[in-house]
């Protein structure tokens, strides 16, 4: 073979398994970090897997944030309108928007017990604005 | 009247917007001198009829006229005049206003500084404008008119602007973010006019570099800004959260990034001629797409456009055909770009190629993040997933972190290649100076070793050496004689480093703490004693606040911070509001979370040393994409072309 082809195919191959090297770095780091998304009758229905990185949304329960002691840990209930809910507990400062009948998203594990333990509680910035996720949630009880 | 004559002014400006992609394009094909010739006078009046509708659009906010649909939606009678003018970019159609007239006033600055461009050349760069400015007008006319009325029904009084965005930090971040979005339309539209022209030697480069600068220069501030804004303004100390929105201003900035380098090479050494050309059209898709990432509302983000399915599908429409029509014309005529120019590895050229590659990649792995969600959902049938910050992390910092080390040894190297023996010669003392400084300062001063901060430190000090020994070398023939042009290289390569430190540093050593404070209490954070001493009602022009007191003793030194809790009347809408006493060093920040009963309150407590470097390390950057435009190189070009007609034509 020619020198310089030679030279151009070691290039083109280091490259190709260069590549392949950093897909398959990225597509694993990728898969570690997703969360994937719960809706409440999945919660509620057994599909969600326990003791693992999701995220969960939802309703807040009109009258269902309770605080529990004297410290920072609340509970609130999530509910899509549907006959679905769960309930959530979170230790921290809640997001401004947190308030009863919001729409927001949850990041945590779903336990045993059926609680689900946030690391997080996302409401958003605007208040007519509805994540994606609970697009085809009724925002309130049918009563109303 | 005024909102109608408004709505005339944009349909004007569109029919004036064809007129410039017609002549542009056609007369520069066909030779038609006077079509050329009347480019300029219809920017102008294109800039003057958007200039118009959107102080029309200023003027009904600041009267408050209420009858139109966007004012009412957005403003209120109660809100300070200063709010109501910024309120006009407050939400997505205004905003899509301003950015329809910064892409005009970038069109008519084109026009009016390209004297010194061949005839047909600037011809074909105001077309492609044109052609841009029919697609951006006609999404606003079409599907985001800010003039809609909301006759007979018109409201007492407005519902006011989101308090978030009643800050000083949205009346200068959109418009300066715009600027940098839509300058690089024009670094697009020299790409194209290059390609149209067959005219693919290095002087596309050097026109088009001037306004590329300026354009990353805006990006970059305007992305400073907005990570300043949120984290003062969102009231819990985050400055970066990868969120979708902030990654489609990020990844037109780091192919931006790649761009200004690239276009260094190609200029000076006339290489990576196709690369540039690519380049220069991913940047301006990614802003586009950028666009569609905000104004859609497909991606779950904490900036909320109203969502509407028409206007997604628009924007995506455009972009199709943008960066189809782009690469397929790029694929036809980049094929007979050939450069036989050689380079060995230690040479500037493959150094910035690594540059190139590094950006590039970056940009690839947040781009494959963000929009993960979307092919997820698609593949899956409906299942929606969320990309977690760690993934971010993990590509990311490493990147930099080799990116910091390839650009230290930068000033080192020559065009061409560098004798591997001079490289070690002069860099080993750096090399040992940088490990010795980054490992040793967090030792001295802490007396513990984080990791991940003193390789950072040691890349940051590598960088700021290198940089600072080649200054010191090239200003010893005095320092008046070194051009700006490396001045601005050598703000904004310093402003890396700094931005690395102050990442690192404010990542590694800050302190947050989350608790329920009782009035009375004190709570040491790294030896800064706070004492809560509870909290009292204030009343706002358009709102009401729980004020809080905090009195803080750090080193002897004793000072108050108020932190507030505001419910803004028009919306009911509860904001905090953090108090900060920012420092060169650290930055101490308050803020109340929700009353605990008893006056108890849930309070978090943050110490966060060096987070303000990352700012000043932006702002340098920006510094330095400015000063490098106004080196006497482009004020040789601009005489140039004074001189008698013909110079332009010999390449």
């Amino acid at each position: 073979m020619h020198p310089v082809r030679r030279n151009r195919l070691f290039a083109v191959l280091f490259l190709v398994a260069g590549a392949a090297a950093t897909a398959a770095l990225v597509l694993v780091a990728l898969n570690e970090n997703i969360n994937l998304f719960y809706p409440p009758d999945q919660v509620v229905g057994g599909d969600a897997p326990l003791n693992t990185r999701i995220r969960a949304g939802g309703m807040v329960e009109d009258g269902s944030v309770s605080r529990i002691g004297d410290g920072l840990t609340v509970q609130f209930v999530l509910t899509d309108h549907q006959g679905s809910s769960f309930p959530v507990r979170y230790t921290g400062i809640l997001p401004d928007l947190f308030r009863e009948g919001q729409g927001i998203l949850v990041l945590g594990e779903l336990q045993e017990d059926g609680v689900f333990s946030a690391r997080e509680v996302l409401a958003k910035h605007d208040e007519t604005y509805m994540p994606p996720e609970l697009a085809g949630m009724k925002t309130s009880g049918a009563g109303r | 009247m005024m909102p109608e004559l408004g709505q005339l002014a944009l349909a004007l400006a569109f029919c004036l917007s064809v007129l410039v992609a017609v002549f542009g394009l056609a007369g520069a094909q066909l030779g038609r001198m006077r079509w050329m010739a009347a480019l300029d006078s219809l920017v102008l009046g294109k800039f003057i009829f958007v200039a118009f509708a959107f102080v029309i659009l200023t003027h009904a906010f600041l009267t408050d006229d209420f009858s139109v649909a966007y004012v009412a939606n957005n403003s209120n009678s109660l809100l300070p005049w200063y709010y109501k003018m910024s309120a006009v970019w407050g939400a997505h159609e205004g905003s899509f206003l301003l950015l329809v007239l910064i892409m005009a006033g970038w069109t008519l600055a084109v026009a009016l500084r390209s004297g010194e461009l061949p005839r047909t050349f600037s011809a074909r760069v105001l077309g492609v404008m044109g052609l841009l400015n029919i697609g951006f007008l006609a999404f606003l006319i079409f599907t985001s008119n800010p003039f809609d009325r909301l006759a007979p029904m018109t409201p007492a009084d407005g519902a006011d602007l989101n308090p978030l965005l009643q800050d000083f930090g949205l009346i200068v971040h959109p418009p300066m973010l715009y600027m940098g979005y839509v300058g690089f339309s024009v670094s697009f539209a020299f790409a194209l006019a290059a390609l149209l022209s067959r005219r693919l030697d290095s002087s596309w480069a050097r026109w088009s570099r001037p306004w590329s600068n300026v354009a990353w220069a805006f990006l970059t501030l305007g992305i400073v800004l907005g990570s300043w804004w949120a984290y003062y303004e969102l009231g819990w100390g985050g400055w970066w959260f990868w969120d979708p929105v902030e990654n489609a201003s990020f990844m037109p900035w780091l192919a931006g990034t790649a761009l200004i380098h690239s276009l260094a090479v190609t200029e000076k050494r006339g290489t990576f001629k196709s690369w540039t050309l690519l380049l220069a059209i991913t940047t301006f898709s990614l802003s586009l797409l950028g666009a569609f990432i905000v104004r859609s509302g497909v991606l779950t983000s904490v900036h909320a456009f109203a969502v509407d399915p028409t206007r997604g599908m628009f924007i995506l429409a455009f972009l199709l055909v943008v960066v189809g029509g782009s690469l397929a014309l790029y694929a036809t005529r980049a094929s007979v770009i050939a450069s036989r120019v050689r380079y060995g590895f230690w040479s500037r050229e493959a150094f910035l190629l690594i540059n190139n590659i590094i950006f590039v990649v970056a940009m690839a792995f947040v781009l494959l993040g963000t929009l993960y969600p979307l092919a997820y959902e698609a593949v899956t049938g409906g299942d929606k997933i969320s990309v977690g910050v760690p993934y971010f992390n993990a590509g990311f910092v490493p990147l930099m972190l080799l990116l910091a080390v390839a650009l230290g040894a930068l000033p080192v190297l020559q065009w061409k290649g560098t004798p591997p023996g001079r490289l070690w010669r002069d860099l080993r003392w750096m090399a040992l100076a940088s490990v010795t400084l980054g490992v040793g300062l967090p030792l001295l001063l802490t007396g513990a070793l984080a990791w991940q901060a003193c390789v950072a430190l040691v890349v940051g000090f590598w960088i700021l050496g290198t940089h600072l020994r080649d200054l010191w070398q090239r200003g010893r023939r005095g320092l008046g004689r070194v051009p700006l042009a490396y001045w601005g290289m050598f703000a904004a390569h310093g402003g890396f480093a700094v931005a690395l430190f102050g990442i690192a540093l404010t990542s590694v050593l800050s302190v947050e703490k989350d608790l329920r404070m009782v009035p009375g209490q004190t709570e040491q954070v790294v030896g800064i004693a706070i004492t809560f001493d509870g909290v009292a009602p204030r009343q706002g022009v358009n709102f009401v606040a729980d004020r809080g007191t905090f009195l803080i003793e750090e080193n002897g030194h004793r000072y108050a911070l108020h932190p507030e809790k505001r419910r803004y009347l028009a919306r009911e809408m509860v904001m905090t509001e953090a108090a900060i006493d920012a420092g060169f060093l650290r930055d101490v920040y308050v803020s109340l979370g929700e009353p605990l009963g008893d006056g108890a309150w849930a309070v978090r407590l943050q110490v966060k040393p060096f987070v303000r470097w990352i700012w000043l390390g932006g702002l340098l950057m920006t510094l330095g994409g400015i000063i490098a435009v106004a080196d006497a190189r482009y004020r040789r070009l601009r005489r140039r072309a004074a001189a008698p007609a013909g110079a332009g034509a010999a390449a």
